[in-house]
């Protein structure tokens, strides 16, 4: 999707990285020359063969997040000349190749910057707030064991191809990322989303949208101001509607839990 | 969390508040151009309507309170997000990188509070007479009547009653060229404000999506325009010369 040439002309670079050796470590960015690159490799591949040069030289390896590189586990958090993910659009870090760059480029690399993503060490960054997020209420409390039959709860198919988009989410963390505010808003709406399209869902609807919402304010993200760079900057070109579907769904929960009456029972029953 | 608690305290409830607060503020500044725009009429126009809104008494007061409210939230959401924005980032990119954020959209606080500056020179100028204090309504010679001032019907200024001279005293006031290329950049400031401030209200409502977002955003814009047209053309009359003070106001002022 990057390609932007069929070219086997090899490239040289100057990659700029971010080098931090720990969270409290002052960091600064460094300028490593690379030469011969074939323009084929991935952007990843690139940054092994500047750490394999790194490593015979007895110099630190650049640390950088990566794990399936086939752009569905959502670990490569990179940002590629103030963009996170790099150039291209709705492909991840690792599906960046080096023919989207030209022979001579200056290429910065740094993390993804936001208070509640702690720089690790370089280029890689905590999103642990992620899980405190999605722990609070992105998921169904269902009963375990075998899976219930599939046509049990029918699912409209407008319905299940909406969710299914609000569940390519690979919590990367980009829209965080690349958001002027550092907000979390479509990570959030995209898993509040989700499970509330879905009829499995809509027993907790309510108390997961307040939930998640207060854990996102909690962990320290911004406010979104409708800028909509999180979606243009997603690898799963997530929709920004998802936003406006979580505000008007936090509207309603918020009014009903205010005059929702609650049962006065004080016992269980048994 | 209640849900006082939730409007004020979550990141969500702000934005509805700003939303909401921007819908009213909205409404005020499409009906105050629209009465404004009786200048271009006989001075008993706009003579008539500034007396009849003087006239509803504790109503006036009742909008008056409702608009400082509106304006006190939006400006203390306003802050308080962009307070949260601030930290939420952390530490600055090297490379700064904008995508496809509009202008509108990232000069938010700039032209807020332009506009907030204008207001309250806006208010010294034509509500208390604070500045200008020469060509305020109070120094010059009342207006008499020609003809009754009516609103959905009923004659609510008679003719022959005198009312405070509103129409001389904003003809006067934009005679100062100062004045009036303020009043024009900050509308055409507020214009701004409000193409992204529409847009945005609809998504902090959960009333935007794809299906109409690009008609959404061209009838703001449309609006937007119209908005700074119909605020144009009071100074920019004045300034033009199509509208002379009135001669027996310029003598009242020698
Ligand atoms: C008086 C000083 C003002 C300041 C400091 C101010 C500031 C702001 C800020 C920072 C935003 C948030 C931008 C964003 O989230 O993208 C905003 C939104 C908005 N403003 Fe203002 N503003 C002011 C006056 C006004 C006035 C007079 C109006 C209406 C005539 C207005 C209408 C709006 C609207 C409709 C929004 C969009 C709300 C939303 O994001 O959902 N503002 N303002
Ligand atoms: S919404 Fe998109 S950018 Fe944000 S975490 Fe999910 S996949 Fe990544
Ligand atoms: S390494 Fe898995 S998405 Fe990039």
């Amino acid at each position: 999707m990057v390609a932007s040439a069929n070219s086997t002309q090899s490239i040289s670079i100057t990659l700029r990285v971010w080098r931090q050796a720990g969270p409290k470590a002052p960091g600064k960015f460094v300028d490593y020359q690379s030469a011969n690159l074939n323009p084929n490799m991935s952007f990843l591949e690139m940054l092994d063969v500047v750490n394999d040069e790194l490593t015979l030289k007895g110099e630190e390896p650049i640390a950088f997040a990566h794990d399936c590189r086939e752009g569905i586990c959502g670990t490569c958090s990179c940002t590629i000349n103030g963009k996170p993910h790099g150039p291209g659009k709705g492909v991840a870090t690792c599906q960046v190749y080096m023919r989207a760059f030209r022979d001579g480029d200056v290429i910065t690399v740094e993390p993804f910057r936001a208070e509640a993503f702690p720089i690790i060490k370089d280029l890689v960054v905590d999103r642990s707030a992620f899980d405190r997020i999605q722990q609070a209420g992105g998921f169904i409390t269902a009963r375990a064991g075998s899976a219930p039959e599939a046509n049990a709860l029918p699912v409209p198919k407008p319905d299940a191809d909406l969710a299914m988009d609000a569940a390519t989410c690979i919590g990367c963390g980009a829209c965080v990322a690349a958001c002027k505010n550092a907000s979390a808003m479509l990570f959030v709406a995209a898993k509040v989303g989700h499970l509330g399209l879905l009829p499995q869902g809509q027993a907790e609807r309510d108390k997961r949208v307040l939930a998640m919402v207060s854990t996102m304010d909690a962990e320290g993200f911004g406010n979104c101001t409708n800028q909509y760079e999180c979606s243009a900057a997603c690898p799963k070109l997530i929709s920004h509607d998802f936003i406006a579907r979580m505000n008007r769904d936090y509207l309603g929960a918020t009014v009903r839990a205010a005059f929702k009456p609650e049962s006065m029972a004080s016992g269980g029953g048994a | 969390m209640n849900l006082v608690g939730s409007l004020f305290g979550s990141s969500i409830g702000r934005k509805i508040l700003m939303a909401v607060t921007g819908v009213i503020l909205i409404g005020f500044v499409v009906g105050h151009l629209v009465g404004n725009l009786q200048v271009f009429q006989h001075p008993d126009k706009l003579n008539g309507y500034a007396q009849f809104l003087h006239n509803l008494g504790p109503l006036l007061w009742v909008a008056r309170i409702g608009l400082i409210v509106a304006v006190l939230v939006h400006i203390w959401a306003a802050t308080a997000l962009t307070l949260e924005n601030n930290r939420a980032r952390g530490s600055a990119y090297g490379v700064k990188h904008t995508i496809r954020a509009t202008l509108a959209s990232r000069a938010m606080r700039w032209t807020g509070l332009v506009v907030l500056v204008f207001l309250l020179y806006h208010l010294a100028h034509f509500t208390f007479g604070g500045v200008q204090a020469a060509t305020f309504k109070a120094s010059l010679a009342p207006h008499t009547m020609t003809a009754d001032y009516s609103v959905a019907g009923f004659p609510v200024i008679k003719a022959g009653a005198t009312v405070p001279d509103v129409h001389a005293m904003v003809v006067l006031g934009f005679q100062n060229t100062a004045v009036a290329l303020f009043y024009i950049i900050a509308v055409g400031l507020l214009s701004l404000h409000l193409l992204h401030g529409i847009e945005s209200l609809f998504q902090s409502l959960g009333l935007r999506s794809e299906k109409w977002s690009v008609l959404l955003r061209r009838a703001a814009a449309v609006f937007c325009l119209l908005y700074f047209l119909g605020n144009l053309a009071i100074p920019g009359a004045v300034l033009a010369g199509k509208l002379p003070p009135p001669a027996k106001a310029a003598s009242a002022q020698r």
